[in-house]
């Protein structure tokens, strides 16, 4: 999690970094050998038969060849296009809400919580180990029509202007785009939570006071000492929640409806389910290209290029 | 006005607190209908209270054989994850030596990869190769990737180290080995156990990857997902309950040690 953010700085100044040694100079490669070869085994090429994948054409009964039919690409996206926005739009929407609910806690639990802070981060921590499946079902019930958060929701008139905007229907929370995102949101907000904290950690709070000293109010001094402090847990925080939100079909399973099917779910049903490898494989050769693509184009506009 | 001004002397405080309840309050939900007498196959709706599924927490068919199978997976894919991401960590710390940069993307990729392409590449990997998927293939993916995270966590520890002790022991006539033991370990330790139990956590709770991966064997987070579909039982939130409250009682537990060792040293 943490090669996004910068390392611990070393306890004492070390005099110089990465000694050179003499000795055993094949000990790093017999090191590097077992836990490479699983990744190249079981992570790069797989990949490549992913790839060799999507070019094929045939059918389960008869066998595939590799033909290197680029239109299942071109099909692909045509059809499933809409499940692709939709996914963009839900993860991103995910990511802003965990930034926004996120940042206060951890700025809470860095800065504010004395002796509360140990207790509160074992509560961020601990539902970790509760099934996020389980905790997902349970939204089920919150969420579920009548139950007594929607209630109030509609006493208040805002399932009116939620319905208005389109990311609920009627006196509905459940089985609407509002109700997935709530649950990607939930799902990932400890993904946020812990590298703000990290990178607000080690602001020194001396700073606050100097800034205090030099007549910058509260807000100012947030907007213009500590926020920028916190970029690079910003970056691994957004990072660390819109890649895994993109690519989730659990919650818009269990909480959304036909609706709100994202790229995910569609991945899933064409693996699983219809077993059309090569329109399945070059699906998620897709969803995998928009987000390294997507997450450049952010690293280098965050000026953060030193992160990954 | 007054309370205006506390409101705002302490939004962030309360802004915080509100995202704790959101983070714990399906914890509560779960816990709450744990207790709960349905009256059809789906916990959604409160009917009555009721203790029967914390006395029977097996009667449900299946459920604790999946349980028993998740633990024995997670245990195996935190031993072999925090073997040979340790190693890793080690030699991507402390040696220099090319193909570094290579290694290091190799190890940040599958972070960055959504969990349904993984999953997705591994079994065409494995239906092209004829593999039956079942116990082990689930292993082999769960390896796969705990295995950056696991390194992730001890580089960060092993970075944080003053190189200097363990000149100092050299110095001391230590031989390679014993620095390693005696010295190199024992500071890496806690990077290791942080490693080793997000491995577990992250195994024991993975979904998308072990839903490609399982074939018709059947983890718990795949008993859950089943039930969903079909009824969820009483027990799964039992079940749930007594993991959060474990969790909680064995940080609580590893703090209390830790704070008695500090001030036996102090």
């Amino acid at each position: 999690m943490s090669t996004l953010t910068e390392a611990p700085p070393p306890l004492a100044p070390a005099p110089e970094k990465k000694p050179p040694r003499r000795r055993g100079r094949l000990t790093p490669y017999w090191l590097l050998l077992p836990g490479i070869l699983w990744l190249l085994i079981f992570f790069a090429l797989p990949m490549v038969y992913q790839a060799s994948t999507s070019v094929q054409t045939g059918s389960l009964e008869e066998g595939y060849e590799v033909t290197w039919h680029f239109a299942t690409y071109w099909n692909a996206l045509t059809e499933y296009w809409p499940q692709f926005l939709r996914s963009v739009l839900y993860a991103g929407s995910a990511t802003i809400l965990c930034l926004l609910l996120g940042y206060p806690l951890a700025y809470l639990i860095a800065f504010r919580a004395g002796r509360w802070r140990n207790l509160i981060m074992i509560l961020v921590i601990a539902p970790f180990f509760t099934s996020f499946l389980i905790r997902t079902l349970a939204w089920k019930t919150i969420l579920a029509d009548g139950s007594p958060l929607v209630g109030a929701l509609n006493t208040l008139h805002i399932l009116d202007v939620t319905s208005w905007l389109g990311i609920t229907a009627g006196d509905r929370v459940l089985a609407t785009p509002l109700a997935v995102v709530c649950g990607l949101t939930y799902n990932f907000l400890p993904f946020m939570i812990l590298p703000l904290y990290t990178s607000l950690e080690r602001i020194n709070p001396s700073l606050h006071e100097a800034a205090g000293d030099l007549y910058a109010r509260p807000w100012t001094t947030f907007r213009k000492v500590t926020f920028p402090l916190s970029m690079p847990g910003v970056v691994s925080g957004t990072l660390l929640t819109f890649i895994p939100a993109a690519g989730d079909y659990v919650n818009a399973d269990l909480l959304g409806s036909t609706d709100t099917r994202m790229i995910g779910n569609v991945i899933q049903s064409q693996f699983l389910r219809i077993l059309d490898y090569p329109t399945a494989a070059a699906l998620s050769f897709i969803l995998m290209f928009a987000i390294l693509i997507m997450v450049t184009l952010y690293i280098r506009k965050s000026g953060t290029e030193d992160l990954v | 006005m007054a309370f205006v001004n506390w409101l705002k002397r302490h939004l962030v405080v309360i802004a915080g607190l509100f995202t704790l309840g959101f983070l714990l309050l399906p914890n509560v939900i779960v816990t709450v209908f744990s207790f709960n007498k349905p009256k059809g196959r789906f916990n959604y709706e409160w009917q009555e209270f009721s203790t029967d599924a914390w006395r029977d927490p097996c009667g449900v068919a299946d459920l604790c054989g999946s349980l028993s199978l998740s633990l024995q997976i997670a245990l195996w894919a935190t031993l072999g994850a925090t073997v040979l991401g340790a190693m890793i960590a080690f030699a991507l710390v402390r040696y220099r030596f090319r193909a570094r940069g290579a290694v290091n993307s190799l190890i940040f990729l599958p972070m960055a990869m959504p969990e349904v392409v993984m999953a997705a590449s591994l079994l065409t990997l494995f239906l092209n190769m004829g593999v039956q998927l079942g116990f082990w293939t689930i292993l082999i993916a769960h390896i796969m990737f705990c295995l950056s995270f696991v390194v992730t966590a001890v580089k960060a520890r092993v970075m944080s180290m003053d190189p200097r002790l363990e000149e100092a022991a050299r110095d001391l006539y230590a031989g390679p080995f014993q620095t390693f033991v005696r010295v190199t370990l024992p500071i890496a330790a806690p990077g290791i156990a942080a490693g080793a139990l997000l491995a577990f956590a992250l195994s024991f709770d993975d979904f998308i990857i072990t839903n490609f991966n399982a074939g018709s064997t059947v983890t718990f987070p795949m008993f859950v997902w089943g039930s969903a579909q079909r009824g969820t039982p009483v027990q799964i939130n039992v079940i749930g309950t007594a993991m959060f409250v474990v969790a909680v009682l064995f940080v609580l537990a590893s703090m209390a040690i830790g704070s008695r060792r500090k001030r036996q040293k102090a």
